[in-house]
């Protein structure tokens, strides 16, 4: 098994300590413990600030909790760092899934936006692997998503339709799959669904509209599409049916494995009919349970696939954690990954719209990928000491600098004649240090802004 | 989106077998002096409430159904009345719009969308963009016609936001994306020459295009775009503008237009996007704090800054902009003193080419169901021109162009505002 593939699909790439972690493993034990996460310890943010780590850059005391730039960091952290690196993968997931953005919220929220966030953030963490059934239920009442798609106002009076629409486009079954009249029941369904005044969910039951709410699709198990009308008291019992009806139709099942499919196996091979539908079957057998879907995909033959190795466009964020994990990070900042993701077009906790980011070639435009390859030479620029240093076995000859350099910083060149020649170009090779720290520093920008390292 | 995903693999697909484009429509373009004539396509996203833009002053029902939200009629700019004899108001804000439309260089048409208006954000905006509501993935129509002129200028098209938009998507057709001038730039861990031969060395890696991994071709062709425009964006970063634009992100992409423009660098079509127009919740139409209030703002200070720049170098015959939105908004407002997605809405179009006026006519706000300028159980604005018509206008009559090929289909029925 190729683990590099796995710890960057599963993950955000492999360090070298990750490497010998899991070249240790057999294949079906390197699976579990990405997997079966829960069994290692949740301690990532202990390190945070402790020599060996990835630093942060803050103004004042690293908070994490109420300021917005601390929690990128920190998020950014986790991903380079987490010996869970799957729940990282997946809470990145469900933030482009349910796509909230920090600037909308803090128009609300205010000086609590960043906890308010960090809110929908931690509870994504902690169901990462869980059932759709819950996410959809904890998004519902999740006092960011509220601001978000306006549920805070939604009332009897005149409901509110920006949730209950994407509830059903975004969240479940997908355009074309509900109707305009489902958009006003599922409006209808969570009124009074609001917040209090200290932003945490509340129930209003006089602002639920108590009136039945028929949809074009089956509510209950009996086939019936009416949520029947109830007393304003126990009116939040609507939204909990229709959640728990959305997240087992077949419609959305096929839509979540589909993303996932893509997420972690490819989005360029069209994936086989049969194993889509085998994967919402395995989907629907579980309750909407993520993780068999998940565990599925990773021990599948089309996720082992060699063609299908390093033809993933890698998410901005994806790109920064990889590149620091394979090039280092003694004396690396996370705060110095904040703008550069702003220039790819991934901020985390920003995403556009409630559609989240583009996906695939969306990531690349010629602004972005300058971003990315600027974003290279500020990593290598900073570690060309390091690098320099770790390469010095390598000093005999600017071909062996080069093949170092290329086993360091993975990616699926065809050739690497262009790497060598810059590292012969510009004089004789003396292999003095001066020559190394210019050269290694110049190939590892070159190698991570080049065209083949942006996929994983 | 999975739509717009399989566009783009569609898209990198096509990318290999690089598509001849039909010389003699460059050549109808250039026969008609267009050749200089360049588009600035505005993007109002989130679904611009037209209502609140182009206020029906003396509609009855549009006060009664909107009773925060109406902008009262002693405010409005009167712009005089439509061809129905509807009288019609700017939102006050517009101040800097209604002198261009006095000057008579402002259009705007109202009642723009198409039948069975798709009130998705995303599907409703694809829609837009490939022109077609029967195929939300296929390709963008500016990126249709620029296929046409074959181009190879890879500036033809300049985007000032990060993603490449769908409508300017097509096979063959290069898009620079500068969200930034000053950040449109290659940084190198070395300096001087071994920079240099850094710079060098990137240019051929990413001139390295293989067939056989299609992904890998996309992105190599999108660095050496990168690459091969560096120097004259860079050129744009020393432009003076002759007025003060506003200090925000929709302000500095037009003065970064402007000063594509004046630089020559034969750009043909530039993007631009102001966003916030999603306003479900405390859309504040008439207190300066209010989020429309500052989006109206917004929009007259840069475009009031752009004109004047653009004419100020002698260059408004050649400059047309035009506004499009995903959707309209409902016309009755909703519990959160808000609106929710509805249908048709108005368009501008603005430039020393434009027949200045106002056209189309406004719908009745009647909310009786058999209202026919409404839908939705007279819920919303029922479209009375399509937009494709618009498009095709600016096609033909703007650029010279064949709209037929690039919109698949003749209509040639819209206003004559350009």
């Amino acid at each position: 098994m190729d683990v590099e593939h796995l710890l960057r699909r599963a993950g955000f790439g492999a360090s070298t300590d990750d490497l010998a972690t899991f070249s240790r493993l057999s294949d079906t034990d390197a699976i579990s413990r990405l997997v079966d996460y829960t069994s290692i310890p949740d301690d990532v943010d202990s390190k945070i600030g402790q020599p060996g780590y990835l630093g942060t850059t803050s103004n004042g005391p690293f908070s994490p909790d109420s300021v917005i730039t601390d929690a990128r960091q920190r998020w950014i952290f986790r991903m380079v760092h987490s010996n869970r690196p799957l729940q990282e993968k997946m809470t990145l997931f469900w933030h482009n899934y349910f796509a909230t953005a920090y600037s909308k919220v803090s128009g609300v929220a205010k000086d609590s936006a960043t906890s308010v966030m960090n809110g929908q953030i931690e509870f994504l963490r902690s169901n990462a692997l869980g059932t759709l059934r819950d996410l959809l239920l904890g998004i519902a009442k999740n006092p960011a998503m509220l601001i978000w798609l306006d549920g805070d106002t939604n009332t009897k009076a005149q409901p509110q339709e920006n949730f209950g629409r994407e509830l059903m486009e975004l969240f479940s079954r997908g355009v074309g799959y509900y109707t305009e009249n489902d958009v006003y029941a599922a409006a209808r369904v969570f009124t009074g669904w609001n917040l209090d005044k200290s932003l945490n969910f509340v129930y209003n039951a006089n602002a639920h509209e108590t009136a039945a709410k028929t949809f074009s699709f089956p509510i209950y198990p009996d086939g019936s599409s009416t949520i029947p009308s109830r007393a304003a008291a126990a009116g939040m019992q609507d939204g909990i049916d229709l959640i728990n009806a959305l997240s087992m139709h077949q419609e959305t099942a096929t839509r979540v494995v589909t993303k996932l499919y893509a997420f972690f196996a490819s989005e360029t091979v069209t994936p086989d009919p049969a194993f889509i539908a085998d994967l919402a079957a395995t989907y629907l057998r579980n309750g909407s349970a993520i993780k068999p879907v998940v565990e599925q995909i990773l021990t599948s033959p089309q996720f082992h696939d060699p063609s299908i190795v390093f033809t993933r466009y890698s998410w901005p964020a994806e790109f920064v954690a990889r590149a620091i994990k394979e090039t280092g990070w003694s004396g690396f900042s996370a705060g110095t990954t904040l703008t550069p993701l702003i220039g790819m077009g991934q901020e985390l906790y920003e995403p556009p719209n409630v559609a989240g980011w583009v996906l695939g070639p969306g990531w690349f435009s010629t602004g972005t990928m300058l971003a990315r390859m600027n974003f290279a030479s500020t990593l290598a620029s900073n570690q060309k000491f390091k690098l320099a240093s770790a390469a010095a076995p390598a000093r005999s000859s600017p071909q062996a600098l080069a093949s170092f350099m290329t086993t360091r910083l993975t990616a699926d060149f065809s050739s690497t004649s262009d790497l060598a020649a810059y590292a012969a170009s510009g004089g004789p090779w003396t292999g003095s240090d001066a020559q190394l720290q210019a050269k290694a520093a110049g190939l590892a920008h070159l190698i991570l802004g080049s065209p083949e390292y942006q996929f994983v | 989106m999975i739509t717009r995903r399989t566009f783009f693999k569609n898209g990198v697909a096509a990318f290999a077998v690089t598509l001849a484009a039909p010389r003699f429509l460059s050549d109808l373009a250039r026969a008609q002096g267009a050749t200089s004539r360049n588009l600035v396509v505005l993007d109002l996203s989130g679904g611009n409430d037209g209502l609140s833009m182009l206020v029906p002053y003396t509609d009855n029902y549009y006060y009664s159904r909107r009773p925060t939200l109406a902008v009262p009629a002693s405010t409005v700019l009167q712009i005089g009345t439509d061809t129905s004899g509807k009288a019609l108001g700017l939102h006050p804000k517009l101040t800097g719009l209604k002198d261009i439309f006095n000057q008579g260089r402002l259009a705007l048409i109202q009642r723009v969308g198409y039948a069975n208006s798709s009130r998705s954000h995303f599907y409703g905006t694809d829609i837009w963009s490939t022109a077609n509501p029967a195929n939300s993935a296929e390709s963008g129509w500016v990126g249709r016609y620029l296929s046409m002129l074959a181009s190879p200028n890879p500036l033809v098209a300049w985007n000032t936001t990060g993603d490449t938009p769908h409508a300017l998507q097509a096979p063959s057709v290069s898009v620079a994306s500068i969200p930034s001038v000053s950040g449109y730039a290659f940084n190198s861990p070395n300096s001087g020459s071994e920079a240099q031969l850094e710079r060098t060395a990137a240019a051929n890696i990413a001139s390295h295009v293989p067939v056989d991994q299609p992904h890998i071709a996309f992105v190599g062709t999108t660095a050496r775009a990168a690459l091969g425009t560096l120097d004259d964006v860079a050129s744009v970063a020393t432009y003076r503008p002759t007025v003060t634009y506003p200090n925000n992100g929709f302000g500095q992409a037009l003065q970064a237009i402007a000063g594509a423009m004046v630089k020559n660098l034969g750009t043909r079509v530039f993007w631009v996007q102001t966003g916030g127009f999603d306003t479900h919740a405390s859309q504040g139409t008439t207190n300066d704090a209010g989020p429309y209030v500052k989006l109206m703002a917004t929009l007259n200070d840069g475009l009031s800054a752009f004109y004047a720049d653009v004419k100020n170098n002698g260059l408004l015959n050649d400059t047309l902009l035009l506004s499009f939105s995903e959707f309209g908004r409902r016309i009755t407002e909703n519990g959160s003193k808000g609106t929710d997605h509805g249908a048709a809405s108005v368009m501008l179009a603005m430039g020393g080419g434009v027949h200045g006026g106002i056209f189309g006519t406004a719908a009745s706000l009647n909310p009786d169901p058999s209202n026919p300028t409404l839908e939705n159980s007279g819920g919303d604005v029922h479209y009375e021109t399509d937009f494709r018509a618009v498009y095709a206008r600016v096609i033909d009559n703007w650029f010279g162009g064949d709209s037929t090929a690039v919109l698949g289909g003749n209509f040639r029925t819209g206003p004559a505002f350009v």
